[in-house]
């Protein structure tokens, strides 16, 4: 399968199977666009009949484009043949361990947003704080499950995870006692609303946390809009300097700016660029989760802007890094020389088979979005995942799964996309959340784009 | 080739001799948590 588009005066051909990237001219795109419907006769025919007025066309040199996607075909570059589905399940079924936990340290918060897809902070269900026996025995239950894994994840979540804070640092200190002996290493991350950073949190956090999230929406009438305090009152004023003092004490560890774009601001690389205005470099900015039904809900109208929204940004990030003041966006993140494997691609996201979310009571639930939805408790983390039949039903939840995604050219970068999102458009774990694809091909094509972009770009100064 | 200029990319049908080693990040553990893709992610594997 092969995906074509032009993008920022880039043609790019991307060759699904083999994970090939070609850059070419108009005439070359047209000619692989002809090339699985049409014989070399007739596709020399129409593109002479096209491009025959430029002086650099000739019927030799479109016969000599011809050969050279005859070679790459040869050569497994392009047109490339599907080989992998055969070895969906067999992967699912080889790695039954468990990696990563996303402990809800607190089902309670001291902001109230109102787009929180976790009810401000409780998940529709009551409050609560995880205890220290608890945590225990979650890091005890994921090392117990985690086999011959040697990196376990495990992120601070809520509610707002600094409203049980010293319960967090004992969890940390309790994983690091034990880590060694296990011949495991734990990658710790904090996400945070900011509000209760003080100095401490800024010195543990710095030391033990692998990575953390802070939440914050860009510009201050954004992010008031909707990240407020229970008086009503914006938080902005109260954790950008918070922000600001983590992030240049940390030292070149991973963190990231997250914001939740809305219906409110479709316009939302203007909150990217002011985060990166304030200083910071490491940004992500996602679609709202919520209700159709909710007033800040992205709208079909949305959606070409949104597009164009994408675009701006990426075309922007190329600007500012060749005039050194470059910033990463989460989701234009891509390594096409060491990205992720075959069986990463087509394996799904991990929910409910090796990524859990666990409560502050201990029960377990796919992933940290089906958290208060009883139908998907797993289990808990004393007797482990008794709900098999959920089980398997994540455990079949690959990039094969779908009937929807089979003529879709980026199912090895979503993989099959988020299970939560499906089912809370869909009813249906393995259906297909519409919106967010678009928005997902749309991402890809731009980061695509860029990497394209600066790999021509150094080929042009390398021949210089 | 004069009108196609081939990025460098990994080949993803030899990556299924060594892949699957499977201490990659989980997908979403990162920076989304509503949005997650695959593509972003860093392989673990550096044999």
């Amino acid at each position: 399968m092969v995906h074509q588009y032009k993008l920022n005066g880039y043609n790019i051909v991307l060759d699904v199977y083999s994970g090939s990237v070609h850059c070419v001219d108009d005439v070359a795109y047209d000619i692989i666009q002809l090339f699985c419907t049409e014989e070399k006769p007739a596709i020399v025919e129409k593109i002479m009949e096209k491009y025959g007025d430029r002086d650099d066309v000739t019927k030799a040199e479109v016969e000599a484009v011809i050969e050279d996607v005859e070679a790459l075909k040869a050569a497994g570059k392009l047109f490339t043949g599907d080989v992998f589905e055969p070895k969906a399940m067999e992967l699912k079924e080889r790695h039954t361990e468990i990696k990563a936990l996303c402990l809800h340290v607190a089902h309670t918060c001291n902001l109230n947003c109102s787009y929180c897809f976790a009810s401000q902070g409780h998940f529709n269900g009551t409050d609560g704080l995880m205890s220290l026996e608890t945590g225990k025995r979650a890091i005890d239950f994921l090392i117990e499950n985690s086999g011959n894994r040697h990196n376990l994840e495990v992120d601070f979540f809520g509610g707002e995870p600094l409203m049980n804070w010293d319960v967090v640092k004992d969890i940390v200190r309790y994983a690091r006692s034990i880590e060694k002996a296990h011949d495991k290493n734990f990658r710790f991350t904090l996400t945070t609303n900011g509000v209760g950073i003080d100095d401490d949190v800024i010195d543990f956090a710095n030391r033990e946390m692998h990575n953390v999230v802070l939440s914050l929406d860009g510009r201050k009438e954004v992010h008031d809009r909707l990240r407020r305090f229970t008086d009503g009152s914006g938080s902005y004023d109260v954790i950008v300097p918070k922000f600001k003092k983590l992030v240049e004490s940390r030292g070149g560890k991973g963190y990231y700016m997250r914001g939740t774009y809305t219906h409110n601001n479709v316009d939302f690389t203007n909150d990217i660029f002011h985060m990166a205005d304030l200083g910071f470099t490491e940004l992500s900015m996602e679609p709202v989760v919520c209700s159709p039904d909710d007033p800040f809900a992205l709208t079909e109208e949305d959606l070409p802007k949104l597009f164009e929204q994408y675009e701006i940004l990426a075309k922007e990030m190329i600007k500012r890094k060749k005039e050194g003041r470059g910033f990463t966006f989460y989701h234009y993140m891509i390594d096409l020389t060491h990205g992720p494997c075959i069986y990463k691609r087509i394996s799904g996201c991990g929910s409910g088979t090796e990524y859990f979310a666990v409560t502050p009571w201990g029960d377990l639930y796919p992933c940290h979005q089906f958290v208060g939805d009883e139908s998907y408790r797993m289990g808990d983390i004393w007797q482990g995942v008794t709900n098999e039949e959920k089980r398997q039903e994540f455990k079949l939840c690959n990039v094969y799964a779908r009937e929807e995604c089979r003529d879709c050219w980026a199912r090895l970068y979503c993989s099959g996309g988020c299970a939560a999102n499906a089912y809370h458009a869909t009813g249906d774990i393995r259906g297909v959340y519409e919106y967010g694809c678009e928005l997902f091909k749309k991402r890809m094509e731009c980061a695509i784009m860029i990497q394209v972009a600066e790999s021509m770009e150094k080929a042009e100064e390398d021949a210089r | 080739m004069k009108r196609i200029t081939t990025i460098e990319t990994r080949d993803l049908k030899k990556s299924m001799e060594k892949g699957g080693c499977g201490e990659c990040q989980t997908s979403c553990q990162s920076a989304c948590k509503t949005s997650c893709g695959v593509a972003n992610q860093e392989c673990e594997n550096k044999n």
